[in-house]
């Protein structure tokens, strides 16, 4: 099946040695993005806004390191939230027992993150297709049981509550709003950019030919057990990291993280903006809580109008919105070409 | 956890027979769920990811049917031939046009139908909880099965599903028009080049998975209670069943049912929390060893 829609996916072009400038044009890019980000509080007097865009950063991280499994390896996994919630339970607790400082947290649930995706991952990443959808479901839903069980550890179904401390660090104080708020975009614009030069290097390449044809991969040379792992791993350190943000908005963390629908909503946000662009999941988190905070605050029947509007998607425009507006734009500028 | 009471439980006959029919009720109706999800996989390959919704509407349908006639038999064949009729316009309006697309596009198709059958038993029954109340007919002191306690819809309801198995087996392997679909699931474009309709052959087996889902959510009717988003746990669970017996195998379907069904009522004993977690982790020890299922051939 993959072999048919490959100019649908993401970059279907052959790799060429990426010039130093186009790094340079993305650090560029995420600098300016993070300056904008960073003067909104000083134009926009709104803490709603500023909660949006850290819920935004939250899972646009969680949407994008997604999309590397879905749009660049073919990797369906719906169970990618598990590693949002050890994100979000690793980092809380870390904080709430361990008394170590917030960076000390971080790398220590990345740490943990990494060795709970090797050990999936290894399991995981041979099986096919639907199969692999099924099995990564199933430790998603066996992450959530143990916590809802784990009482002592993880308070049960009541989440980790009781706040998380927030020591000063580096000068940096998470107790004030609009810090909490340029430290969480300091964090998405770092974690895309990353994501970004994994998916433009020469082992996103191999991604994207594992995706379009493993058998032909291998026989090249390729690992393809261990590639799939590595991005798996990777994948799911952005996932965490955006499990850490939100963690530290809501201060605590519940079992909802890590049950199965942050899943499906983060394959319904890559859909919603597209595979095919690096930037599409972003543009779906935007617009997914867009949607969602206006459907719940116009009609009591979120779930009727949530399920037209992708229905519209699925059925209507059969692809995202950024893969509508490359389209487009393609067009656009061929017209522009002839007439020139 | 609670491992004396599990093992306070098998040490006596009383307490075991209690637990073993609960848990062959938990997995007669996983099974009726799961062998709809598992045929529809078979032929039309698409992995009907709203199967539990099927079961809801079949729960509420008999509801109404039972709450307008008093007879519980109608109110199996309305939560039955219902829950067929809306898989059926279900099949032919939406799911058909996704027939050979993405996987990724047919889930989401499903998942939006997910959403919106759920609110839609919102709108029309509410969203409290409902419950059907046992029948009269059933009303009856319960059987006692060497000391342990049998009530006799549990005996009705293993029958049924039962009886369903065995019809679908033999009606699969001996019937012609059995014969057509297993034709249809293994090569469709022949199937049709024979002057065979494809299109009403996949309706119909949709509509058939869809009925044995609303049969086992009319038959749940009076033993659970109603709620809204009560398909989502049953497809979650139904899931397990399919992948652990093997995608496309009835068998496969039965026994995996039966095998969640005595994990969960046993399971409950020693781990009341984790009665859930046993299940997950029975099914990735299953798939680790057995990537396709018990009962799997090699497929997607």
């Amino acid at each position: 099946m993959s072999e048919l829609n490959v100019e649908n996916r993401a970059g279907a072009v052959p790799y060429v040695a990426r010039p130093r400038r186009a790094a340079a044009i993305d650090v560029v890019a995420a600098v300016v993005a993070f300056a904008i980000l960073a003067a909104l509080p000083f134009l926009f007097d709104s803490k709603a806004l500023l909660d949006f865009v850290i819920r935004c950063a939250a899972f646009g991280l969680f949407a994008t390191s997604l999309n590397l499994l879905v749009g660049y390896t073919g990797l369906i996994s719906f169970g990618h939230g598990m590693f949002f919630g050890l994100g979000a339970y690793g980092f809380g607790l870390l904080m709430q027992r361990a008394n170590v400082s917030i960076p000390v947290a971080m790398v220590c649930t990345l740490a943990i993150t990494a060795v709970a995706a090797v050990v999936i991952g290894a399991i995981c990443v041979r099986l096919k297709e639907i199969y692999f959808a099924f099995v990564t479901l199933a430790f998603q839903m066996l992450i959530h049981s143990v916590i809802l069980s784990w009482q002592s550890l993880t308070g049960g179904d009541q989440g980790l509550r009781g706040g998380i401390k927030r020591p000063v660090f580096w000068g940096i104080d998470l107790t004030n709003h609009v810090q909490l708020y340029i430290f969480s975009c300091a964090l998405l614009v770092i974690g895309l950019l990353l994501m970004r030069q994994i998916a433009q290097s020469p082992f996103g390449y191999t991604l994207r030919m594992i995706r379009d044809n493993a058998t032909r991969a291998s026989f090249i040379g390729i690992n393809v057990w261990r590639a799939k792992l590595t991005v798996f791993v990777l994948a799911a350190l952005f996932a965490s990291a955006g499990g850490m943000i939100m963690s530290l908005f809501v201060s605590g963390a519940y079992p909802e993280f890590a049950y199965w629908t942050i899943s499906g909503e983060g394959i319904f946000i890559n859909m919603l903006g597209g595979v095919t662009t690096f930037l599409g999941p972003m543009v779906g988190t935007v617009i997914l809580l867009i949607l969602n905070d206006t459907a719940t605050r116009l009609t009591e029947h979120y779930g009727l109008v949530l399920g037209i509007v992708i229905l519209f998607f699925a059925l209507g425009l059969r692809k995202g919105l950024m893969d509508f507006a490359v389209d487009w734009y393609r067009a656009w500028r061929d017209k522009a070409k002839e007439q020139s | 956890m609670d491992l004396d009471a599990l093992i306070g439980c098998l040490g006596s006959s009383a307490c075991v027979v209690t637990q073993t029919t609960s848990g062959l009720i938990i997995g007669m109706l996983l099974f009726l769920v799961a062998v709809g999800l598992t045929l529809i996989f078979g032929v039309l390959k698409i992995v009907n990811f709203s199967h539990g919704a099927f079961y809801m509407f079949g729960a509420y349908f008999a509801l109404t049917g039972y709450q307008l006639t008093g007879s519980f038999v109608v109110a199996l064949l309305f939560g039955a031939i219902g829950a067929a009729l809306i898989g059926l316009i279900f099949e032919r309006v939406f799911i058909s046009r996704v027939y050979g697309r993405d996987v990724l596009m047919q889930l989401l198709v499903c998942y939006a139908f997910v959403l919106i059958f759920d609110d839609t038993v919102k709108l029309i029954w509410g969203a409290e909880f409902k419950s059907m109340g046992m029948p009269e007919a059933f009303q009856v002191p319960p059987w006692f099965i060497a000391g342990g306690v049998v009530p006799p819809f549990y005996i009705l309801l293993i029958s049924v599903a039962l009886a369903v198995a065995a019809l679908l087996g033999i009606g699969l392997a001996r019937s012609r028009l059995g014969k057509v679909i297993r034709a249809a699931a293994h090569n469709p474009d022949m199937v049709s080049a024979l002057g065979i309709n494809t299109a009403l052959i996949y309706g119909s087996v949709f509509a058939l998975g869809c009925a044995l889902a609303g049969l086992a959510g009319a038959l749940a009717a009076p033993v659970r209670s109603m709620t809204p988003g009560m398909g989502f746990s049953v497809l979650i669970e139904s899931f397990i069943v399919t992948v652990i017996g093997g995608m496309g195998s009835i068998l496969g379907a039965l026994i995996g049912a039966l095998l969640i069904g005595l994990i969960r009522s046993f399971g409950s004993l020693g781990f009341p929390l984790f009665t859930d977690g046993l299940m997950y982790l029975f099914m990735v020890i299953v798939l680790v060893a057995r990537p396709t299922g018990l009962f799997g051939k090699d497929v997607a």
